[in-house]
């Protein structure tokens, strides 16, 4: 027996840091099997196949999987997982629409966002925004699980590629039709891996507001972030809201620029190793898990920042 | 055509839990409760179904001991025409699978063509209810929906992605999750919040649905997390934040 991680793919390329902290997270406990399920996958399969501890790649590729609906990807899992001890996948919109459904199939649990491994059958995981942590046991043989890839190591080296087989898949009944995809093309780093991000909040006042924010990630290469008031206002894409109910970050930099520091918020960057808050108000709560607080009204201060750098 | 929305009791959003002190779970001691935010929002957008005339029928369920007839109330006070109950004696607990059980057991009972909840709840934050129940139902599903419209006999759903937007089309029957964009929801008057008071709730048990609800999960321990130690250096410029940065690393 062993253990089978869901590649993390967007589109036909390999999310290579989701997937490799997924397969860094298990593979102290057994032998990893991965699959690799969605259209013209080869590139990433071969990929896959070389990351260090992978002992076996599976591989769907069929035109139907392009869109990786969860239908989709929850059959191939649910019909491969008899045969592992585990199904692991990095936490992300997809894996938390696919993993439960391919658990349920399965007649199993799933335990979500695991922060860490305490044994084959122990995990911990966060619960109320961050503000606990549980470690729950596993009273089930197959376990599935899906890891918060900002608690696990990225670091793999390579390996002589492993064997890479084909697998026989067919379309499910379900009748789910992807219309489009809607992605925002720009060349800024990815926000749940860049080691530096900025992110704006209601406190920008205008999506013109929000460009300063811009403009400062743009100096600082960095990714763009934002709470969910900026959202909500229109100012950023839903796809940048950092938190509970967002995405969960941890740069080495991440700087608040009119964010007022929400429980639901700061369950998304708290991890963060150095957070400057940039804020006219002097006892904003986000300062609480600060580093550095510039208590000062964001429309001189990013300016002066951007010339400063 | 009738729409099923589940929705749970939980910890308002607004309040920090505390673990209690000796790990054996979160301080709910006079803690406020309200309905999970996400279960909020695909009420609101059942009941806006229906004042469309697009559906006739909405039943909020809730599951749980009898304290969760509250947000049975609440949803009934928002709109909802019927509540269905399905009562566990105080203190058990419910895993998210043992939860898409109950409802599947109760969607094939009641014959409901959609099934909308919430994303996830804001306490275990862990969002496996949705997708659970499509695939026990085998029934098509669409997650983190920020737009929702019914056209005859399938949904177009706009859901949120990890790098932006995707429409899917759904034949009906089918589950969609609601994420916090959908909608805003209505606050509830007065006048209704009196009358759901009266208002009968069908109470169910899971043995009457035939669901083993024994958990598959045991919660060992539940701790804080651990503290950012540092207190905060107060900068007064640019340039001195600069330096600071730099001189620590985080910036090269
Ligand atoms: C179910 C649920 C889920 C949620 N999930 C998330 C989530 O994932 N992520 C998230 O972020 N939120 C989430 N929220 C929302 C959260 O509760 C807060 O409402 C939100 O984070 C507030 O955003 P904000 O800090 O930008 O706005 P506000 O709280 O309004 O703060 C604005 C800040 O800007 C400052 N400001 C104003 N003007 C200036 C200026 N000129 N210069 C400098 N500073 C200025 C103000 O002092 C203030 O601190 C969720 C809420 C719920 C109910």
């Amino acid at each position: 027996m062993s253990i089978l991680v869901i590649a993390d793919l967007s589109g036909s390329a390999l999310n290579r840091e989701a997937t490799a902290k997924a397969i860094n997270a298990v593979r102290g406990l057994d032998k990893v099997s991965v699959l690799v399920a969605g259209y013209q996958v080869a590139q990433p399969a071969a990929e896959v196949a070389a990351l260090e501890g992978v002992a076996r790649v599976l591989v769907a590729d069929q035109a139907w999987l392009a869109p990786r609906l969860a239908e989709d990807m929850a059959d191939i899992i649910a019909t491969l997982a008899p045969g592992f001890t585990h199904v692991v996948a990095a936490t992300s919109a997809s894996s938390r629409s696919y993993l439960p459904r391919a658990a349920a199939l399965c007649d199993r649990m799933v335990i979500g966002d695991v922060t860490r491994i305490v044994d084959r059958a122990t995990f911990e995981r966060p619960i109320y925004a961050g503000n606990a942590l549980e470690v729950v046991e596993s009273l089930e043989t197959g376990i599935f699980l899906t890891i918060r890839p900002t608690s696990f190591s990225a670091s793999l080296g390579v390996q002589p590629p492993a064997p890479i087989e084909p697998l026989a898949v067919e379309q499910g009944a379900v009748q789910t039709i992807w219309i489009s995809d809607s992605v925002r093309s720009d060349d800024r780093p990815d926000l749940a891996t860049a080691p530096i991000v900025v992110s704006g909040g209601r406190g920008v006042g205008s999506a013109e507001g929000f460009q300063l924010v811009v403009q400062l990630a743009d100096r600082l290469g960095a990714a763009v972030g934002a709470s969910r008031a900026a959202v909500d206002a229109g100012y950023a894409a839903s796809d940048l809201q950092v938190g509970q109910t967002g995405k969960v970050v941890a740069p080495r930099l991440y700087i608040a620029v009119g964010i007022s520091g929400a429980i639901q918020h700061v369950a998304g960057m708290k991890d963060s190793q150095t957070v400057v808050v940039i804020n006219s108000d002097t006892d904003a709560p986000i300062n609480q898990i600060a580093d550095y607080v510039w208590s000062t009204d964001l429309f001189t201060a990013l300016p002066d920042l951007i010339a400063a750098l | 055509m009738k729409v099923l929305v589940p929705v749970k009791r939980v910890v308002d959003y607004s309040v920090r839990v505390r673990v209690k002190a000796d790990g054996s779970g979160i301080d709910l001691n006079g803690v406020k409760m309200s309905m999970n935010p996400f279960d909020e929002i695909a009420l609101e957008e059942a009941i806006r179904l229906r004042e469309k005339g697009q559906v006739d029928d909405v039943t909020a369920l809730s599951i749980g001991p009898r304290t969760v007839q509250d947000t049975l109330r609440a949803a009934l006070a928002m709109g909802a025409d019927k509540a269905v109950h399905i009562e566990l004696p105080a203190d058990t607990p419910i895993d998210s699978l043992a939860v898409a059980k109950l409802l599947d057991a109760i969607v094939r009972e009641d014959g409901y063509s959609l099934v909308l909840l919430g994303k996830q709840a804001i306490d275990t934050d862990l969002g496996g209810t949705g997708p659970m129940l499509a695939g026990l139902l085998r029934w098509p599903q669409a997650s983190f929906a920020s737009e929702l419209t019914l056209i005859d006999t399938h949904l177009r759903v706009v859901t949120e992605t990890d790098s932006g937007l995707r429409t899917l089309e759904l034949p009906l029957p089918a589950v969609v999750s609601a994420d916090l964009r959908l909608n805003t929801p209505r606050y509830a008057s007065l006048p209704n919040i009196m009358k759901a008071r009266s208002r009968p709730i069908t109470v169910r048990t899971p043995a009457e649905l035939g669901v083993d609800v024994t958990p598959r999960l045991r919660q060992r321990a539940v701790s804080p997390p651990p503290a950012r130690a540092k207190t905060a250096i107060r900068v007064e410029s640019a340039a001195d934040l600069v330096r600071s940065l730099r001189a620590e690393g985080a910036l090269k």
